[in-house]
Order: structure tokens, then C-alpha cells, then sequence
């Protein structure tokens, strides 16, 4: 078991708050990797380190082999990092076709190649029937789908998602998870996903990292991870248990 | 290549295209002088419209500049014609790399320092400007005196050395159009066409998605001054007279950019159409208040203002996209 991504006390402050404070974790190949934690914990910055959004002020991220911490967005992305985001950015005025096109281009150089691949990516993530539409015009279920379609048309070795569950409905949050894990499955798709949703975190993850205020409160297998007292007492809840 | 061009243009758009072409082919047979005039400087803005539109439409990156490139393009030219006898295809030649390198400059302060949105507008603005109160003090060009291109009576018309009647500018100016039309074609069914749209849609997730933004947006601004120099020939050769103050001034930019705007920004045919609503209703007017005798100068500024505002209030899209739906021409999406 190798790591794809490897961070090594990574630290990003921002004038006093100390929002990323020396955190260290390995993703391993193959795996789906959670980060959890309360509001504010960190983890929303933490990606934006990893994704080129953000230079860390201390410490390496190593991303197959190659130090990637302070590349910008767009080269982190080239090198096989893709990511969604929080409050999803779909390119609004264009089609949902055109949208994971877009992705498709950075894998194809000609555009009737990207187009194929894009198309055989809304039939993965179900929305081959929307390829017409606008994307502001869909629904957020649908527009999260588009994002992560958009983020895998690039290619990439390791997947972000940021919050890909929040908003959803239950039925929507199983459907997103069955299409996470059918990727990670049948492609080997590595993902490292930011998530509120413990049931689709349950569901999925086979590591758990808990950050609160910055720093690394809990680490290791969901099971494990969430009867941690540490975990129950900032985040869960003792109720959760 | 063919099939590349009928690519994304429905049967009917494409029947409809002919049929303006040759309308606009046949046209100096029909019209009089001052109609082919009129004409002249209706596809005159839809070809500057349209290459400012690479930048906006396609790209994002507003400029409210574009005059210089227009400036920079006619003098190249035409100094190159009056003190060096170079014509204005091989003045072409040169006033390309000229814009392409100043839009360059320009792009990369603005890019690399992120000015962006109203900013990076107003360093348009500031650019055309320095141009203007710069080529006012150059020596070497008439500064405010103003470069004459001769004119001469002449029994033909000489397409290489760009002297003729106004037919011959006419069919110069229709072929020009064509040939950037295309070219916007296929730009933006092109890979950097994608990555333009992705840039103007939403820019930070243009770079999640793995574009490198600051070198497409040089590309959009290099490309669009380039093909934009070719109006500055054109009104060089074309009007035979130079000033500054008149070629570089900020309402030559904004004359540009309006018709686009009214047409619809991001469309391949809303720089022309909105040339010609624009050009075509503001000559109607002036013809109009000329036949009943009244004389109201800046009439036609106050027109384009409530054409814009109306376009603005009704049609933020601009005219052609709600013109192409209910023509059956426009894109096939909700």
C-alpha cells in the first residue's frame, strides 16, 4: 500500500488563527480517505492547500512522488488532482456537455475526442438525458454531479470533493455514494473527500481524519474513529454513539 | 473542412447566412453612393465589433481600450505607405505583430498583477489614452498635425496598393468580415474556444479544471488586437487621413464595442447585426431629421444611448439570441 498524497506538518495561518496547524496524513492508493470535523475546523483550507488554492506557510505535500505545495490550481490539476467545490462553480452559461467537455480537453486535444469522453462520463454520472441544458438551469443534486463529472474528465489520480453530500437529500446522498464507490471500484480511483454527511462517510470512507481548530484530533478507521471520545465530545455529539 | 464549418450551424442558419452573403455581394449593383458608404461602415464596426468580442465575448476580459489597436494598426500602415511606399498589405503585415505585441503588454501587467473585471477595463482605457496624448507629441507621425495618405484620381482600382472607388473598399471590408466570422467560428469550437468560455463563465474553476488562465487570456487579448490592427488599416486607407485625437480617442473604443453589445455579446452574429441596427438606424434618423430640416447635433450619441439602454432593460442577452430562436436558427439548448 503506497501513498498517493502524503502531507508532512502542514501548517497555513492567516494573521493570528492558525487555521491548518501541523498536520501530517498519508492517502494510500486505491483508497477513499475522509477528512471530518466541526465548522471552521480547518478542512475547507486544507484542501485549498492541497488543490493549489492556497500556499502553506510550513511544511510538504507530495502528490505521486513530486512535491506539489505552492504549485498554483491550474498545474496541480494537470498533474492529476482534481477537485469539486463547496458552493459548486459549474461554468453557468454553458451546457452540461460543454462543462465536462471542458474537463475532457485537458486529456484531449482535439475537441471531438473530449466530447466522446464527456458523454461517457454523464452516462456515469447520470446525466447523459441534461447534456442540453444549461448547467445553472439544473437542480444542486444534479449540479454537484456535473462538478464531479467535470473534475473526472480531467483525468485525475486522486479525486477532492468538498462537501459533495451537503444539501442533498437522503435518496440523492445514496446515489451520489453509489456512484463514488463504483468509481473508486471498477477505475481505482483514489478520493479524499471533506464531508459532513457521517452516513455517506460511514458508507464509504475506509480511513478517517478528524481536524478541530487546525489540528489532528483523531485518525484511522471510521469504526474506530468515531467512538474516540475526543471525536464524540468536538463533533459528534454524545448522542451520535 | 467543410463539414468542420457546418459543424454547430443548423440547415437553416446556414441558408440564411448565404442568403445575407449574397444580398451583401449584390448589393453595390442596387444602393447609391451614400448607401455603399453607409454600408462601408456598417461592416467597418461589425468587424472591429467582432474582434473586440474575441476578447469579451469569448474570453471574458472587457476592454474599453480597443481603439488603440485600431490607432496603432492604421498608423503602422499608414506611415509605412507615406514614407516608405509599403502597402497596406504588407503595412498588414507589420501593424499585426504590432498589436498582438502591445495587447501583449498590456495583458501581461494586467494578468500577472491580477487586475481584473472594472480594473483591468479602466487599464484599457488608460492604455489607449497614453497612446493617444503620446502619438499627439510623435514627431515622426505628424503628432496633432495628422498624417495624409495622397489621394489621387484614379481610372482603377488598385487592390493592392488600396486606392480605388468605394466599391472596391466596400467588397475589401465584406471580405474581412467574412473571414473573421469564420475564423470566430472556428475559434470557438476550438479547444482555446472552450478554454475561453471556461475563463468568462467562472475563472477560479477554470483552474481547478486545469487551465492555465493567465496564458489563455494573453492568447484572447493577442489574438483579438491582432485581428482588430486590420480595421486601423482599413480606416487608414480608407478615410486617407490620421489625427490622434480622433483615431485613439475614448469614444472610438466605445463606438466598437456597442455594437456587440446591442447584438449580443459572445454571439458570432451579434457584432454584425448589432452594426447594423446600430449604423443603419442612427443613418435613418440623421436622413430623417436632414428631410424635415431640423439640426440637433449629438443626436446620434443620445440615440445609441437609449438604443443601449433599451437593449440593457429588455434584451440582456442583446438582440440576436431571442432573434435567432424565434428564427429557428439558435442553439438547440434551454
Amino acid at each position: 500500500m503506497t501513498a498517493l498524497l502524503t502531507l508532512q506538518s502542514v501548517s497555513k495561518r492567516f494573521r493570528g488563527l492558525v487555521a491548518v496547524d501541523a498536520v501530517s496524513f498519508a492517502v494510500p492508493e486505491g483508497e477513499i480517505f475522509a477528512v471530518i470535523g466541526p465548522n471552521g475546523a480547518g478542512k475547507t483550507t486544507l484542501f485549498n492547500l492541497i488543490a493549489g488554492a492556497m500556499v502553506p506557510d510550513e511544511g510538504s505535500i507530495v502528490f505521486a512522488g513530486q512535491p506539489i505545495g505552492g504549485l498554483s490550481a491550474d498545474a496541480v490539476c494537470r498533474r492529476g488532482l482534481a477537485r469539486t467545490f463547496q458552493i459548486v462553480r459549474p461554468f453557468p452559461a454553458l451546457s452540461v456537455e460543454d462543462n465536462v467537455t471542458i474537463g475532457a480537453l485537458q486529456r484531449h486535444r482535439d475537441v471531438g475526442g473530449a466530447r466522446t469522453l464527456a458523454h461517457k462520463l454523464l452516462e456515469q454520472l447520470e446525466l447523459f438525458d441534461k447534456r442540453d441544458r444549461r448547467a445553472a438551469t439544473l437542480t444542486l443534486p444534479d449540479r454537484k454531479r456535473l462538478e464531479v463529472a467535470r473534475a473526472l474528465a480531467t483525468g485525475p489520480r486522486l479525486l477532492l470533493l468538498d462537501e459533495v453530500m451537503a444539501g442533498l437529500r437522503a435518496t440523492e446522498t445514496d446515489r451520489m455514494v453509489a456512484i463514488l464507490r463504483a468509481l473508486n471500484r471498477d477505475s481505482g480511483l483514489t478520493i479524499l473527500l471533506i464531508e459532513h454527511v457521517m452516513r455517506a462517510v460511514m458508507a464509504l470512507a475506509s480511513h478517517v481524519l478528524v481536524l478541530d481548530h487546525g489540528v489532528t484530533i483523531a485518525a484511522g478507521a471510521p469504526e474506530t474513529v468515531v467512538r474516540d471520545p475526543a471525536v464524540v465530545k468536538s463533533y459528534l455529539g454524545a448522542e451520535a454513539v | 473542412m467543410i463539414a468542420q464549418l457546418e459543424s454547430g450551424v443548423s440547415r437553416r442558419g446556414a441558408a440564411l447566412l448565404l442568403l445575407l452573403l449574397a444580398a451583401f455581394a449584390v448589393a453595390p449593383w442596387i444602393v447609391n453612393d451614400y448607401l455603399l458608404t453607409v454600408l462601408i461602415i456598417i461592416l467597418y464596426f461589425a468587424f472591429a465589433g467582432q474582434a473586440w468580442n474575441i476578447m469579451m465575448g469569448f474570453a471574458g476580459q472587457l476592454s474599453l481600450g480597443h481603439a488603440i489597436y485600431i490607432g496603432l494598426g492604421a498608423y503602422v500602415a499608414a506611415t509605412l505607405f507615406i514614407r516608405f511606399g509599403v502597402g497596406p498589405w504588407l503595412g498588414l503585415l507589420a501593424a499585426i505583430p504590432v498589436c498582438a505585441a502591445c495587447g501583449a503588454v498590456i495583458g501581461y501587467l494586467a494578468f500577472r498583477f491580477r487586475v481584473a473585471g472594472v480594473y483591468f477595463a479602466i487599464l484599457t482605457i488608460a492604455f489607449a489614452e497614453f497612446a493617444r496624448i503620446g502619438f499627439d507629441h510623435f514627431d515622426l507621425v505628424n503628432a496633432t498635425s495628422g498624417l495624409f495618405l495622397p489621394v489621387s484620381q484614379h481610372t482603377h482600382n488598385d487592390l493592392w496598393q488600396l486606392r480605388g472607388d468605394p466599391r472596391m473598399f466596400y467588397f475589401v471590408i465584406l471580405a474581412a468580415t467574412a473571414v473573421v466570422f469564420v475564423l470566430c467560428h472556428f475559434l470557438r469550437r476550438s479547444r482555446v474556444g472552450y478554454f475561453w468560455l471556461a475563463i468568462r463563465e467562472d475563472e477560479q474553476a477554470a483552474r481547478a479544471t486545469g487551465i492555465d488562465t493567465f496564458r489563455y487570456k494573453m492568447y484572447a487579448v493577442m489574438v483579438s488586437a491582432a485581428v482588430t490592427s486590420f480595421a486601423g488599416v482599413f480606416y487608414a486607407f480608407f478615410y486617407n487621413n490620421l489625427f490622434p485625437e480622433q483615431v485613439f480617442s475614448v469614444s472610438r473604443s466605445i463606438e466598437i464595442i456597442l455594437g456587440p453589445i446591442i447584438g449580443g455579446v459572445g454571439t458570432l452574429f451579434g457584432p454584425i447585426l448589432g452594426a447594423f441596427v446600430l449604423t443603419g438606424l442612427a443613418e435613418v434618423l440623421n436622413s430623417a431629421m436632414t428631410a424635415f430640416g431640423v439640426d440637433l447635433p449629438g443626436a446620434t450619441q443620445v440615440f445609441y444611448g437609449i438604443c443601449l439602454l433599451l437593449v440593457v432593460a429588455g434584451l440582456p442577452e442583446g438582440v440576436w439570441p431571442p432573434l435567432a430562436r424565434r428564427l429557428g436558427v439558435g442553439p438547440r439548448r434551454t
